[in-house]
């Protein structure tokens, strides 16, 4: 009897160490509002590209988008520009969001934006310009 | 004998708590790091696991390993 309970336990303990590890392995990302944010967010990158390689917009060093030089920008595509910018770091603090939440974490969205601040940057193409800790521009 | 089953029981029990706390508390940051490369790749039309190649790297850039 005793035994059995000797081997219940080990086997409960190495299911809550499986769980443990799966729960670490992934984040949940496969969710309706987190698939349609990333459309919307795709579909805007074609009219941001350019802005990046001209430096007209930049990765800002909480996970956002920001006009680094209006000048960069035609006098006529200042507003849409802006409106731009605005939409997509909308959809950034949403998706930051919904992905915190998607894991049953809502406190973690900060945790959520830092990371991507970082992964944004990371994968930036050369050229482009981004914050660094201090939140000055840096062209990588 | 019953008593090391009590204790392996309690040792046992102690460490599956302990590790639900952990999943609660800890913000899990290498898979959140994943999440984000899967959804960048895909916002930014990169192919998987692709890292910007250039003539030139920024010397503010961190050095990262060269994936192919």
């Amino acid at each position: 009897m005793s035994r059995r309970i000797g081997v219940l336990a080990a086997a409960g303990l190495l299911a809550a160490w499986a769980l443990l590890a799966l729960a670490q392995a992934n984040l949940e990302i496969n969710t309706p509002a987190i698939a349609s944010l990333q459309a919307s967010m795709q579909q805007r990158h074609a009219q941001l590209s350019p802005l990046y390689d001209s430096g007209a917009v930049g990765l800002t060093r909480d996970g956002n988008v920001a006009l680094r030089d209006a000048n960069a920008v035609p006098l006529a595509q200042r507003q849409p520009v802006t409106g731009l910018i605005a939409a997509e770091n909308q959809d950034r603090a949403a998706l930051y969001r919904e992905i915190a939440r998607a894991n049953g974490h809502p406190e973690w969205e900060q945790d959520v934006r830092a990371t991507f601040a970082q992964r944004w940057i990371q994968k930036a193409r050369p050229g482009w310009y981004y914050q660094n800790a201090s939140g000055a521009w840096v062209r990588k | 004998m019953a008593h090391h089953t009590l204790a392996a029981l309690s040792v046992g029990a102690v460490m599956a708590i302990a590790g639900c706390v952990t999943i609660n508390i800890y913000f899990p940051a290498a898979a959140a790091e994943k999440a984000a490369d899967r959804i960048i790749d895909e916002v930014w039309q990169l192919k998987p696991g692709e890292t910007p190649k250039a003539g030139q790297r920024a010397p503010a850039a961190a050095p990262q390993k060269e994936k192919q």
